[in-house]
């Protein structure tokens, strides 16, 4: 199976929601900060989304937890596992999304198979109503992303592409050119989760995305904190938050604690 | 006139057999299955490749294993019942037909560490084996619950120098082996092979391991037509887990008229009760609920507690041309005993599921009196004696 690519003669791109929130504050001069949140993790979890919105984020990622999710590290799989247990389902977190009733855009993260059970047209449509604005779908790598892509588009859902330290360049072209919202660079070879020092590979990957495309490149996975979310600022356009937002949830921080932490890096990345 | 295409031909460009298989991996190890597709099918039309694993094979792995022809067991049942013996194979499985070419394929590749997912820790052992064969490094990711009840592998694994993972999270058995061993390899595929241990995962798996299994089945048609003046078993049966000793068989006879039958257990059975959905990188049949959550597997065989089924087989039950039967426990410990008893053979709780299908199929006639059955007995019962111990206690 082919992915179809636009050629010259194909009609122009839209750009959703979530992309010219980004591209706009990208012009504005501002380093974007997306920080994620699992959906259904507590009874607090829509708070907790409208405080991100509140401190600052540009856009939103809520997880749609699933069971069995290979791209996460312990706390995310420890976030995905306690959401479940809690009751969450693609229903219950869609509705929370809704209710929160943010502007900020919102990118919803998770594995295919909850969006293959559904079926491509009916969770792209049930996402759309919903008010989300993207799909960041991990395992859907571009060979196989065609289907869903054709719905995703029809519904007006940008699906976010992933790039990795691992993609040749040539690759990295043709996932820029598929992708909507914004390219997420994976920063390191390796599941989400904490790192004690920034990877040498989250500049190179970075480099290589700004190389090949003008969609605003973010790059996630083991970026942890102000220090490191500035490092890779330098190159670029800005960052995904994940673990180190999560464990803190998990450690109780509320919706206070929450907001507290993406204003600091928020700040940290405003000066 | 175009001849029938076979039922058990080459997957499409993008992985699929049908509508089954393709390629669900995260980016980062994309590049890596399309350098194991390369890398395999180069090696596969490579003479000299082929001629350093069958000689692997014979005079480490023990191949040709034989065919055991089963007079008590055929009189109890009124059958004809002959076993292909893997059990006798290097390391007590078919396990090693498949890793023994991985680990060429690694050497090949230049990665010099395997990591692998295992159940029953047959794949595990096997795996480790090819590691200090080949002198490389070996990880192995087994569930917290197979830990237990497999403990004897546990301890074999670690004889062999391999590192074995205990996995906690989940169900703790295959499943989650398979996850935490992709979560490995997200971060380590540039030094790793994943040596995945069944007809399972993102493409070329599926169909790799079906083409390192296949000896098990081209071997037994030839034996048997050896043995039989050229004819052909009435019905051929294996275990099916993730289903790799099963595509193996099933490769060596869809183009005869035997029957096939792959038989599940029945708290892990993905064509009984399972529906289409993309897990572990692969559409197949899983066991799922309404929203698409994975459901735990539940059986006293570490080996075949996968709520998934390999894609090939899924096409094989929607063609028709393989059959998918479930046994429970009860049935696979009697099973277990008869075979100890009338043939002095211990097997494995795995393919002990496939002879319980057989037994209940002769008891109610489902097999008429007189069939010639060829049972792959996929692995020898020394690592579940202490198991079968205390249920029978
Ligand atoms: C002896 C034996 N048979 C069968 C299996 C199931 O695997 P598969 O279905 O891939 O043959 C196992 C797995 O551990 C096994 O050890």
């Amino acid at each position: 199976m082919s992915v179809q690519v636009p050629h010259n003669d194909a009609p122009v791109r839209t750009v959703g929601r979530l992309e010219s929130a980004l591209r706009a504050q990208r012009a504005a001069g501002r380093k974007l900060l997306v920080p994620y949140v699992t959906g259904g993790l507590g009874a607090d979890w829509v708070d907790i989304v409208r405080a991100l919105a509140v401190a600052g984020a540009d856009g939103i990622e809520v997880g749609i937890p699933f069971s069995d999710p290979v791209m996460d590290g312990e706390v995310i799989q420890a976030a995905s596992q306690r959401a479940l247990t809690q009751g969450a389902t693609p229903r219950s977190v869609l509705s929370g999304i809704a209710s929160a009733e943010v502007d900020t855009p919102i990118a919803v993260m998770t594995y295919y198979n909850l969006i293959a059970r559904a079926g491509d047209k009916r969770m792209a449509a049930e996402l759309a109503r919903s008010g989300v604005a993207a799909a960041i779908l991990p395992d859907l790598p571009l060979e196989e992303a065609g289907p869903w892509c054709a719905e995703a588009d029809a519904a007006g859902i940008e699906t976010v592409m992933l790039a990795a330290p691992t993609t040749p360049d040539a690759r990295l072209a043709r996932l820029a050119e598929r992708g909507r919202g914004f390219l997420y660079a994976v920063g390191l070879l390796g599941v989400t989760g904490e790192r004690s020092q920034l990877a040498e590979s989250a500049l190179a990957i970075a480099r290589r995305c700004k190389q090949v495309t003008d969609l605003p490149v973010l790059v996630g996975v083991g970026v942890s904190n102000a220090s490191q979310a500035k490092a890779i600022c330098e190159v670029a356009d800005g960052v995904v938050i994940g673990s180190a937002l999560v464990r803190r949830i998990l450690e109780g921080a509320g919706p206070d604690g929450a907001g507290e932490f993406i204003a600091e890096l928020r700040q940290a990345l405003d000066t | 006139m175009v001849a029938a295409p076979s039922p058990m031909g080459a997957p499409d460009a993008s992985g699929r057999f049908g509508s089954f298989g393709g390629r669900f991996v995260p980016e980062s190890l994309v590049p890596a299955c399309m350098e194991l597709e390369t890398a395999f099918s180069e090696a596969w039309a490579d003479a000299a490749f082929r001629a350093r694993l069958s000689s692997l094979l014979a005079s480490y792995a023990g191949r040709p294993t034989p065919i055991t022809e089963c007079p008590r067991l055929s009189a109890e049942l009124g059958l004809d019942i002959v076993l292909k013996r893997e059990d006798l194979a290097h390391t007590g499985s078919h396990k090693i037909n498949n890793v023994l070419g991985q680990a060429l394929l690694a050497e090949r590749m230049g990665k010099r560490r395997l990591i692998a997912e295992t159940g029953a820790g047959q794949h595990g052992v096997a795996t480790a084996t090819a590691a200090a064969y080949f002198g490389m490094q070996c990880a192995v990711f087994m569930g917290e619950v197979d830990v237990e009840r497999q403990a004897l592998n546990v301890f074999r694994m670690q004889l062999l120098g391999a590192t074995v993972h205990p996995v906690r999270s989940g169900s703790r058995t295959l499943k989650d082996a398979v996850n935490e061993a992709l979560r490995d390899w997200v971060a380590s595929v540039e030094t790793t092979h994943y040596c995945i241990g069944s007809v399972m995962g993102p493409h070329p798996y599926p169909f790799l391991v079906r083409e390192l299994q296949r000896v098990v089945g081209d071997e037994a048609r030839e034996q048997y037509r050896e043995r039989y003046e050229g004819a052909d078993p009435d019905v051929v049966v294996a275990c099916v887990g993730g289903g790799s000793n099963a595509a193996g068989t099933f490769a060596g006879f869809a183009e005869t008229a035997a029957r096939l039958v792959g038989v599940e257990a029945a708290g892990g059975s993905a064509v009984g009760h399972g529906v289409p959905g993309i897990v572990h990188g692969m559409r197949s049949l899983f066991l799922q609920d309404e929203e698409g959550q994975v459901l735990e597997a539940e059986s006293i065989s570490a080996g075949l507690d996968y709520p998934g089924i390999g894609p090939e087989h899924a096409h094989l039950a929607e063609l028709g041309r393989a059959s998918y039967e479930a046994v429970g426990d009860a049935e696979v410990l009697a099973a277990f005993q008869v075979l100890a008893r009338t043939e002095g053979i211990l097997p494995a709780l795995e393919p002990a599921h496939a002879l319980a299908w057989v037994i209940r199929a002769a008891r109610d006639k489902t097999l008429a009196p007189g069939t010639k059955v060829l049972l792959t007995m996929s692995g020898r019962g020394d690592k579940d004696v202490a198991q079968v111990k205390e249920m029978l206690a």
